[in-house]
């Protein structure tokens, strides 16, 4: 039984299209995946995130357990939240998250929905020999994001912190639309922009203040689809899709998440370490479509007879007006400006490398 | 409710068939459009190609998915709607007019009776 969140009935009376997704009835759209994915890029939209997991990490150990388990460095300033990777011992990715430092000894991760039940039994397996406790907080907490260039100015209108010292990957927790919430310049859009987690009970009280702040913006109500088409106009990975068990942060150019100049032991590190020492066989990058055709996930991509990779994410830009990929790229066929292939239903589609991000006009900070 | 009007045949694929003179004009239903959501690209077949009832004679490719399209009976393309070229989208917002995609010269014209009523593909699509 598919699980809803605490909008659902909202997203029901707005006409929403609504599919299962990692468990939950979510909204996938509400007018047409491009108009809302340019209402992101243009002014303001607001996202239902509630599928999203939640672990709350506490103790005196959390910040060595965590160093253990994620690629990144644990260790930043209360306050400050940053993206990583957690890898199994031969490199291939459990998950990409999001940790918030919240105390000097307390950090919320945010996990992927589609991963939530895999992610929670890795953690707990990990916790021998370390001070710490770790709760699931999933089931009770709300996630709203209000992403675009109007973000400030909408949220600014419902609580009293100052979000101007909010900075990129930057958090505080006060009241926002009159209850307790984490208050986070945090998203996957490319775009500047808020996450509002909360408690259930609350998420919609923060829905409707939130659509009616943002109604003199143009505010809409986003779906997973545009969701989807935004973090790939932006080139970030989608675990499943882009990354996953049979892919390393290393080839899937997250090596900036990955410290192998400190000191610190991780789960994955030694072959890591080996493959950015040797350059991995192949890497994830952006290719634009230079003929007509989609490729998607899957779709072989060849330089005259030799398959030289495949692609893991494609869709329309939106807000390019042309069809774009991600896939992984032998080396030696990776250079900017190199043409390859696609085939698709047995015809050759001309792809082109291209520097990521394919769009590059974001308001993200 | 999708739209299904009395005027045309389906088929189980989704497609309709509207019996023109001699020729019969091809296009997607209103329900399968609905389905797939924006239609960004359409990928027609050539005029003059051969159909056959069955194969696939192109591809839609919506933001998130992607479909085949296939002949509803033997034949021959004699045209296609190149206004899809520049607007596809046309498919979503005028399915049984302005969206079609190929119509063909058919061989065996007794096949036209072999398709879905609008009652018939109504009960396909459960509604």
């Amino acid at each position: 039984m598919d699980k809803r969140t605490p909008l659902y009935e909202i997203h029901s009376a707005l006409g929403a299209t609504i599919q299962p997704f990692a468990g939950y009835l979510m909204p996938i759209k509400y007018d047409t995946i491009q108009k809302e994915h340019m209402a992101v890029r243009n002014s303001v939209g607001a996202f239902d995130l509630t599928h999203m997991g939640e672990f709350r990490v506490t103790g005196p150990d959390s910040t060595a357990f965590l160093d253990n388990l994620l690629t990144n460095d644990a260790d930043v300033s209360n306050g400050k939240a940053y993206y990583s990777t957690m890898c199994y011992p031969d490199g291939g990715i459990v998950d990409d998250l999001i940790v918030y430092r919240i105390g000097t000894e307390e950090y919320l991760m945010v996990v992927n929905a589609a991963n939530l039940d895999k992610d929670w039994a890795w953690v707990q397996s990990h916790l021998t020999g370390f001070s710490v406790k770790v709760k699931n907080e999933s089931d009770d907490t709300a996630l709203v994001a209000i992403q675009g260039p109007k973000a400030q100015a909408v949220c600014s209108k419902l609580t009293s912190e100052n979000l101007e010292e909010i900075g990129y990957y930057e958090h505080t927790t006060g009241k926002f639309a009159g209850v307790d919430a984490l208050i986070a310049r945090t998203g996957y859009t490319g775009e500047d922009g808020f996450e509002i987690y909360m408690k259930n009970q609350d998420a919609v009280a923060v829905w409707e203040a939130v659509m009616k702040a943002g109604e003199e913006f143009g505010i809409v109500p986003v779906g997973l689809g545009a969701r989807d088409t935004l973090r790939l106009e932006v080139g970030y990975p989608l675990y499943g899709n882009d990354i996953d068990h049979s892919t390393t942060p290393v080839e899937a150019k997250l090596g900036w998440v990955v410290k192998l100049k400190s000191e610190k032991q991780f789960i994955g590190r030694e072959v890591l370490e080996q493959q950015k020492s040797e350059k991995p066989g192949r890497n994830l990058v952006g290719m634009m479509v230079t003929g007509k055709g989609f490729p998607r996930h899957g779709t072989p991509v060849f330089s005259g007879d030799r398959k030289v990779g495949i692609v893991t994410s494609g869709s329309i830009a939106p807000a390019l007006g042309e069809a774009v990929c991600l896939g992984y790229i032998e080396q030696g066929f990776q250079k900017m400006g190199n043409e390859l292939e696609a085939e698709i239903r047995g015809k050759r589609i001309p792809l082109k490398i291209v520097k990521l991000p394919f769009y590059t006009n974001g308001s993200r900070r | 409710m999708s739209n299904v009007p009395e005027t045309v045949r389906y088929t189980e694929t989704h497609e309709w068939v509207r019996k023109d003179g001699n020729s019969y004009v091809v296009g997607l239903t209103d329900h399968a459009q609905h389905e797939m959501g924006e239609i960004v690209m359409a990928e027609l077949p050539e005029v003059g190609s051969e159909a056959t009832r069955g194969d696939a004679m192109g591809g839609l490719e919506a933001v998130k998915t992607a479909e085949d399209f296939y002949a509803p009976m033997d034949g021959e393309v004699i045209s296609v709607n190149e206004e899809l070229e520049a607007n596809p989208s046309l498919i979503n917002d005028d399915p049984y007019k302005g969206g079609w995609l190929f119509a063909i010269k058919a061989s065996n014209e007794s096949q036209f009776d072999d398709l879905l009523t609008a009652e018939e593909y109504l009960t396909h699509i459960g509604e």
